[in-house]
């Protein structure tokens, strides 16, 4: 790795300024998984490294059954699946981020830093997707600004950034009555690898909990950028649960996926583990909506 | 050229300080700067777990830790588990289970598996290998280690 500066700003503005002085010649540093992999391997290059966790609004979570969870964007994934009452109310994020890595890797990775790195492969930003993140952003001037998570990323490790701009937090609104949500990959070990695809899905019930009120579908590792699959997920909208609307989503849900073939997967076999992740998803999606 | 870094920071119960480059890895302030070895080096990418070491009460690769993220940190290497009375029981029962054989990814394995015990007194054994699935071993099989983890965390139960 080349020779590189740190420093570890403790406001927001401060980090927002040096980013902003230093241009593409800066990046945050959240828990380091992948930049410090992509600078060590050349792949990106940075003189000036900022840590993301001195940073309080970006190392804080807070949860309330009204308000949702505020998740700074450098909160490692073991503090968001140690924490009982966001581990209870958000099933489909704690799925992402207990298999991300390795223990090891889970004790720094942060979710912020899975999305803003923004690789097809992501495993929390599916889950983020679904859930309804909505993610807040800093830059320069004081300015803020929120974007919703299926618009964040805008193509291989590309994202809504602008030189100057970070992720402050994500910003999951409280889970609705009769809801869940889910997240599963396909990968061919049992641990440690990457997404050949992943899909995450959430529902809504009605009182009765036999039909859909809404639902949310993404995919990971089937184009370029997270998909969101909102075709297969309308199609849920207002129908009974069942076999045949299960699998008419699970086929809108492959007509989104755009995969290439390469050393992980061909693109036959990923768009029939989309069909079959899908239908799982919403299948489990629909047991912890009922609370079974 | 970005200069050295003073880091003060807390290993194995002992104050220590040190000066590193901020490209620099706890890696390889441990074993470069401060000549502590009994930590390794497997891919140097995170995948392999031999860098495996405690880090303000949660296992981390060191690998991808930076020296300058040290400070005011508390660490725990292999070189911190023994006491003069003797091996942790971790280290004893892979002595006595033969569960290395080049031994580079021992540290993290004992690392590793002692964090999860310290935590989990009880887990069972595909608690265990679900935990070490990120350590690798190029020599052993795999089962030996697990069977060193199991006779560890009997002899941790008994004696406490
Ligand atoms: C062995 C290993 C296994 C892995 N397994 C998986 C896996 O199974 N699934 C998976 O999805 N990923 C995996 N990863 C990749 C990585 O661990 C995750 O993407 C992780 O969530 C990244 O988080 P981080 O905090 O370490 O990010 P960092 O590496 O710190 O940052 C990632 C990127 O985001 C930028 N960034 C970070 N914070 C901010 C911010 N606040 N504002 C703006 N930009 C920011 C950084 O500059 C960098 O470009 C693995 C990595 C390793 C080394
Ligand atoms: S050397 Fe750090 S994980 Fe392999
Ligand atoms: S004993 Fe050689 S790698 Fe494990």
């Amino acid at each position: 790795m080349e020779a590189i500066e740190f420093i570890a700003p403790k406001t927001v503005a401060d980090a927002v300024a040096a980013l902003a002085a230093k241009g593409d010649r800066a990046r945050m540093l959240a828990g380091g998984t992948d930049v410090l992999v992509q600078l060590r391997s050349g792949r990106r290059r940075a003189e000036l490294l900022i840590d993301a966790k001195s940073v309080p609004e970006l190392n804080q979570m807070s949860y309330s059954p009204r308000q949702g969870l505020t998740l700074g964007a450098a909160v490692p994934c073991y503090r968001v699946y140690q924490d009982q009452k966001i581990a209870a109310a958000y099933p489909g994020l704690i799925d992402a981020a207990s298999l991300i890595g390795s223990i090891q890797i889970q004790g720094r990775a942060s979710i912020g830093g899975n999305l803003c790195n923004s690789a097809p492969s992501g495993d929390s930003i599916p889950a983020i997707i679904v859930l309804g993140g909505v993610c807040t952003v800093a830059g320069p001037g004081g300015k803020t600004r929120e974007i919703p998570a299926e618009q964040f990323c805008t193509g291989p490790g590309r994202n809504v950034l602008q030189p100057g701009e970070l992720l402050v937090s994500i910003h999951f609104p409280a889970p609705q009555a009769n809801s869940g949500a889910t997240y599963q990959r396909f990968i061919p070990r049992n641990e440690m690898d990457i997404a050949v695809a992943g899909v995450g899905a959430s529902v809504v019930l009605d009182r009765t909990k036999r039909n859909f009120v809404s639902a949310r579908i993404s995919l990971a590792s089937v184009a370029p950028i997270p998909v969101f699959a909102q075709k297969a997920a309308a199609s849920l909208a207002g129908k009974p649960v069942s076999d045949a609307t299960i699998e008419e989503a699970a086929r809108l849900a492959m007509e989104d996926a755009k995969p290439i073939t390469d050393m992980r997967g061909t693109i036959r076999q990923r768009i029939h583990l989309v069909g079959v992740l899908t239908r799982r998803t919403l299948q489990e999606s629909i047991k912890r909506a009922r609370g079974e | 050229m970005p200069g050295l870094v003073h880091v003060t920071t807390t290993i194995n119960g002992n104050e220590v300080n040190f000066l590193c480059e901020p490209r620099q890895s706890l890696l390889e302030c441990l074993r470069d700067v401060l000549g502590m070895t009994g930590t390794k080096e497997g891919c140097n990418d995170g995948n392999c777990g031999a860098c495996t070491v405690m880090f303000d009460g949660r296992i981390v690769t060191s690998c991808l830790v930076l020296g300058v993220e040290a400070q005011g940190k508390e660490i725990t290497t292999i070189e911190g588990l023994a006491t003069p009375q003797g091996l942790h029981p971790m280290q004893q029962a892979f002595l006595e289970q033969a569960a290395l054989q080049c031994g580079i990814c021992t540290p993290g394995f004992i690392m590793a598996s002692k964090a999860l015990l310290d935590q989990e007194p009880d887990a069972d054994e595909h608690r265990i290998r679900h935990w070490l699935a990120g350590n690798l071993c190029r020599c052993t099989g795999y089962d030996k280690i697990i069977r060193a983890v199991l006779q560890a965390e009997e002899t941790m139960k008994a004696s406490k």
